[in-house]
């Protein structure tokens, strides 16, 4: 391991209002919550000196996985693992499911979490995709109080995102989705399981006849971040499902998305199959 | 900051002790504890070699701050080992051929024993078993004896259904 | 359970005893490298270039840490020679002056506190002048830039037979092909590691973990000037090898040994982690191999031009040997009477190639069988035809002039694998499915390859290996061997060998560590000669332990039990002492080799075998699936069919990711993806089912017939999995990886 500890301060607070208070402090430490992101780069010697938060002590932070109205709230500290294995995910949130499956080793799958794939703001995250194709509301706690933002707005740039340092995530509220869609979840990596993704695609879609009522396109991988394709979902929105959409969205798409080239993959490679995941959806939709 | 103080089980027993809280848990059990069992194959979490249960659910206790162990249950490779009596896991990694150079071994085997307790955790025994890297095998050994030890542990239930397609396959095929 | 034919006569051979060392491994007890305690440890870190290439200015130790509390070792804390004694005399343990590669040792430091050591590392500052690297083989070959000798080469080889150049404007079909094996890291999951204790007065011990200890030996002698009785290496369990630690061991056992000399005898160890075991350790030599063929056009192989260039980076290293292996498994089993092959090793600013798994065969093993599937397509002629029209048989000439005394078998080991595979079957099925389907793109191949057994041509005779057994005090019988155990299960295979020989149970043979002051110089554990070469040796020296126990009259001659052996042992050491019983390597007779003409016989025994890969594309990522392995090669006699099965499938695995996710990505000549993230190793679901099968025709200068297996595994691989990937796209495939992205680029052109 590639670091100094003693240059790293830990505060284990017992209650989140004790969190909260030790975030208001400048400057405030990082979060840290599973440590399957964290502790790679401490073990790469890539970690920050400084101050961290451990929310493993904040039992409030642990709760069970809820249903809350029309919403399936998860704790801050959910996993992939309780996702994966609970009854009600399973049934109406099943991109979770293959997410959370995907998303690494069960070693990993047992430690990570998914506000941590959340605020890690990696552009390959796998978790987040299926998240914000789902419609999903996260709630960021501060001493100052308590605000809902929609993960879809929640990514400003390559590891920037809209949490101020003193807000922590403190809930994950998904809408659960109408029975009627379609969903798309597929990862494409540089091997089958335990892979950080080369492109990847959620979606999801409401047809009314053949018209689309609603569209979520999200893609991991092709830009800094984790993306909504907002202009090829306007090109989608309200209009009948043909061959002839389909193609016109698909040019739509190849201007919008914009990869690059890095040591995992071409952009040449992402785009194409970015094109051909998007394509494979549509064709699934336009069969139904 | 320097140490600060952690109790938790490891084996069956209390450990307690004083750590750095961000010190892995993987050192923490090698160095503190004194179980160099535990191997450390890769330190990001992508080998599996250092990996033990926490709570009866497989870990990479390299990613693991020994923090996030306080008050909880480790197992590794030297806790299978009851009253001198050696876990069917391991018995049948020796007897199939499981372990050639032996180094992902311990974490292979807790990956292959938390899948056998609890079956529902994967689909199947390639994916319970896909965070663990072994250069030498090629796995087919180790699917042997993790089926063998299935067997012997009895009551796999629907997990030796799960597996017995591709026994089938490769019965069929050899 | 593998088939495996055994006469009931043996008692250990071809049975499957518990290996020697599995308790230990499966509970945890086995004490690797970093598992050991060492009163007073200090711990190693190396200082390494970040350059390619550069002349040293100065390093300077920043403010920030304790220096004072620091061992610091440069170049010339060096008490003897600062040179690593391998081939050629060219690389320092400790850059002097010149860097020739990134990750270049240049400093060492050693610390009680494990992370301030880490700490410490961010305040060292190298100062260098940096000068023009060599980075490719082009650039080496362009004589722009020498850096050494006068060309850049190291090392040529030269084999001619009858004149292709006779041939070409003759013949029906001129084929050519240019083909690329990219580098390879070796990954065991154990990284280098070792402990030293070394001080004028007591000398020098090293532990570690490692293939050659005599190697390390060897290296540091002159390093200290110390005579051979005062070095001292001693192996500790090995986890994983695969060539990466035959030379390599000795840089980092040097470097604890100079860290420790230099803080007056306290013990030192030096553990790589992940990074830097993948940033700065060898890995295989990059092979760009040129092949120009002529065939008639009913597919009779007429004419062999292979050109062959391997990287060897930085230093000369094995890099001779390494191309010396390639070059006599370039032309394949087949049989050309006008072949002229040149190869070539050339220097780059590279960390050092090394040796891996196969030592240089699978890079031309790849382009050979490559070179078949393009002739094939382009003779419209299917490639087991064509194969099949010019296997070597018996009475046939290898390129080498060596003549197959008795036939080899290879008609017998392409039929069975064909068959096993449902090789035609499927072809003819996938040929109408890819015609049908273009989602899914399906295709089937083979490899059809040879591997040389033990050290090339007289290399056996120059290592002059020694190997013995003695007598324990429990009346059992313990093995002296430098040979290692670093998975592939060698102290259980000798074992077998000498209980059958002694005509003892297997629980009575245990194996001694390998320690320099221990045990006998059986030459390193590589190239398939473990089993083979030093299995034979020591068999003989079973049995000539044995004549001294009949002739003593302590054993009756003929059949006994094994409990008559304990006691006559028991009675032998009562009355006798001590006995150990050495023996040496023999050659077989009627085996010549010239190295300056490289004609003769290239290897004693050669193993055969035939693989077959069926594969599936998804056209919509372009990731290749392999679903199905068939694996089947000729290697006289299985002597433990669980370890034989075990090397074959680890090998077979190991060279998927070669063949299709291991991608060394190269950067200033070093490697880049330095982590298991972006160095892609197949896991359990990327590994297919792979089945094994055995021929047994045994090999009568080796242990009870057995010949060199370890290795066939990493050439076949590739080559098939390429032709059935060439096969479902329909296109050539000329280099490996084969990365989707690659196919990607390959259909949508």
């Amino acid at each position: 391991m590639r670091t100094y500890l003693p240059e790293f301060d830990v505060v284990s607070p017992r209650t989140l209002d004790e969190a909260l208070r030790v975030l208001s402090q400048n400057p405030p430490p990082t979060p840290l919550a599973g440590g399957t992101d964290l502790m790679v780069l401490m073990n790469a010697g890539q970690l920050k000196p400084g101050a961290y938060l451990n929310l493993h002590s904040i039992s409030d932070l642990h709760r069970p996985i809820e249903e809350a109205g029309k919403e399936i709230v998860f704790s801050a500290l959910t996993t992939y693992s309780e996702a994966r294995r609970h009854p009600l995910v399973r049934r109406c949130l099943p991109m979770l499911g293959i997410a959370a499956r995907e998303i690494g080793a069960l070693q990993i799958q047992s430690r990570g979490t998914w506000a941590g794939n959340i605020v890690n703001a990696s552009p390959a995250a796998d978790g987040v995709p299926a998240l914000m194709a789902y419609d999903t509301r996260v709630e960021l706690a501060s001493h100052s109080g308590t605000r809902t933002v929609n993960l879809c707005d929640f990514y400003l740039g390559y590891k920037k995102t809209v949490r101020r340092p003193d807000e922590l995530i403190t809930a994950i509220r998904i809408s659960i989705p109408a029975d009627r869609r379609i969903e798309y979840y597929r990862k494409v990596g540089t091997r089958k399981f335990q892979a950080i993704s080369k492109v990847l695609l959620a979606g999801v879609i409401v047809l009314e006849g053949r018209r689309v009522e609603k569209i979520r396109l999200v893609f991991a991988s092709v830009m800094p971040f984790t993306y909504r394709a907002r202009q090829t979902e306007s090109i989608l929105q309200g209009r009948d499902i043909d061959s002839g959409l389909i193609a016109e969205a698909l040019d739509v798409l190849k201007q919008e998305l914009n990869p690059i080239d890095d040591i995992r993959s071409t952009a040449r490679y992402r785009l194409g199959v970015a094109a051909r995941l998007f394509e494979e959806f549509l064709q699934k939709a336009r069969m139904k | 900051m320097d140490k600060a103080p952690v109790s938790f089980r490891i084996n069956g027993k209390t450990w307690s002790g004083s750590v750095h809280p961000l010190k892995r848990l993987l050192d923490t059990i090698r160095e503190d504890v004194g179980l160099t069992g535990t191997k450390e194959g890769c330190g990001e979490g992508e080998c599996g070699a250092c990996t033990v249960l926490l709570d009866g659910s497989p870990v990479m206790s390299c990613l693991v701050p020994t923090c996030q162990a306080e008050g909880k249950e480790v197992t590794t490779i030297e806790g299978l080992v009851r009253d001198g009596e050696l876990h069917p896991m391991q018995d049948c990694f020796i007897q199939e051929g499981g372990a050639q150079c032996g180094i992902c071994t311990p974490g292979m085997i807790m990956a292959a024993v938390a899948y056998a307790n609890d079956p529902d955790s994967a689909e199947d025994m390639r994916e319970a078993l896909a965070g663990n890297l072994c250069r030498c095998t090629g796995y087919t050994r180790i699917y042997e004896a993790v089926r063998c030890a299935m067997e012997k542990m009895g009551d796999s239930g629907r997990s030796g259904k799960k597996d017995e397609g591709s026994r089938k396959k490769k019965a069929g095929a050899t | 359970m593998p088939q495996v034919s055994s006469p009931p006569t043996f008692q250990w051979i071809g049975r499957n005893p518990p290996r020697k060392e599995s308790i230990d491994k499966v509970t945890g007890r086995a004490l690797y490298i970093d598992d050991l305690k060492f009163e007073g440890v200090l711990y190693g870190k190396t200082i390494r270039s970040a350059v390619p290439r550069g002349i040293l200015k100065n390093i300077s130790f920043l403010p920030g840490v304790p220096w004072g509390e620091f061992t610091i070792v440069t170049a010339k804390d060096i008490p003897g020679k600062n040179i690593v004694s391998l081939i050629e005399l060219d690389q320092p343990f400790l850059v002097e002056r010149e860097i020739k590669h990134a990750a270049e040792p240049i400093a060492l430091i050693a610390h009680p506190d494990k992370g301030l050591v880490e700490k410490a590392m961010n305040f060292v500052k190298i100062d260098v002048d940096e000068l023009p690297a060599i980075l490719t083989i082009d650039e080496s070959l362009s004589g722009k830039n020498i850096q050494w000798g006068t060309d850049n080469i190291f090392k040529t080889f030269h084999i001619r037979r009858g004149d292709p150049d006779s041939i070409w404007s003759k013949a029906d079909v001129v084929v050519e092909g240019e083909y690329w094996t990219g580098a390879q890291e070796q990954l065991y999951i154990e990284p280098q590691g070792v402990v030293a204790v070394a001080s004028r007065e007591k000398g020098v011990t090293v532990w570690g973990s490692m293939q050659c200890p005599f190697y390390v030996q060897k290296g540091l002698k002159p390093l200290f000037d110390l005579p051979e009785d005062k070095v001292r290496v001693i192996y500790t369990v090995t986890g994983g090898g695969f060539g990466g630690k035959e030379e390599y061991p000795t840089l980092p056992a040097a470097h604890a040994a100079l860290l420790s000399w230099k803080a007056g005898g306290q013990p030192v160890k030096i553990i790589y982690d992940r990074i830097e075991d993948m940033w700065a350790t060898t890995k295989r030599h990059p092979c760009r191999t040129r092949i120009k063929s002529a065939f008639s056009r009913d597919g009779k192989l007429a004419a062999l031009k292979i050109d062959a260039t391997m990287d060897g980076g930085a230093y000369a290293t094995l890099s001779a040997v390494v191309l010396s292996r390639g070059t006599l498994h370039s032309f394949g089993p087949y049989k050309c009477e006008h072949a002229v092959i040149d190869t070539r090793a050339v220097f780059t600013n590279s960390p050092p190639y090394g040796a891996f798994r196969g030592f240089g065969a699978p890079q031309t093993i790849f382009a050979i069988e490559q070179h078949m599937d393009r002739a094939a397509r382009t003779l419209g002629i299917e490639p087991d035809e064509l194969r099949l029209k010019n296997i070597l048989r018996k009475g046939d000439a290898m390129p080498t002039g060596q003549i197959m005394k008795e036939d080899p078998g290879v008609d017998g080991v392409l039929k069975k694998a064909l068959d096993e595979s449902n090789y035609l079957e499927k072809r003819r099925a996938y040929r109408e499915h890819n015609h049908a389907d273009s989602r899914v793109k399906k295709g089937v191949g083979f490899a059809l390859f040879f591997h040389g057994a033990g050290f090339t041509g007289s290399g056996e005779v120059f290592l002059d290996s020694k190997a013995g057994v003695e007598l324990t005090a429990e009346g059992g019988v313990r093995i002296l061997s430098a040979n290692t155990e670093i998975g592939q299960g060698s102290f259980t295979t000798h074992s077998q060998i000498v209980a059958e020989e002694l005509g003892i149970s297997y629980e009575m043979v245990e194996v001694a560590t390998p320690d320099t002051a221990v045990v006998p110089n059986s030459g390193p554990t590589v190239a398939s000669r473990t089993c083979m070469v030093v299995g034979e040796i020591l068999r003989k020296a079973a049995a000539d332990l044995r004549e001294v126990l009949v002739k003593s009259g302590h054993l009756p001659g003929g059949r006994h039990t094994p409990e008559e052996f304990r006691r006559a042992a028991l009675r032998y050491r009562e009355t006798q002492g001590e006995l150990k019983v050495f023996s040496k390597y023999q050659p077989p007779s009627g085996i010549h080799w010239d190295d300056k003409t490289y004609t003769g016989e290239a290897y004693g025994a050669y193993a055969w075998a035939c693989y077959v890969s069926d594969v599936e594309i998804d056209m919509t990522t372009c990731q290749v699936e392999v679903l199905d392995f068939v694996a089947v090669q000729e290697v006289g006699r299985v002597i433990h069919p669980v370890i034989a099965k075990g090397q074959i499938e680890g090998g077979v695995a190991q060279a998927i990711g070669w063949a299709l996710y291991e991608n060394v990505v190269l950067h200033q000549g070093v490697m880049q993806n330095i982590q298991l993230t972006n160095y892609i190793l197949p896991t359990t679901a990327d590994t297919p089912p792979i089945r094994v099968f055995f021929h047994e025709h045994p090999y009568p200068n080796g242990p009870y017939g057995a010949k060199g297996l370890g290795e066939l595994p990493m050439d076949g691989p590739a080559p098939a999995i390429a032709a059935a990937v060439a096969f479902a796209i329909d296109r050539n495939i000329a280099s490996i990886p084969i990365l989707p992205e690659t196919i990607f680029e390959a259909t949508n052109g």
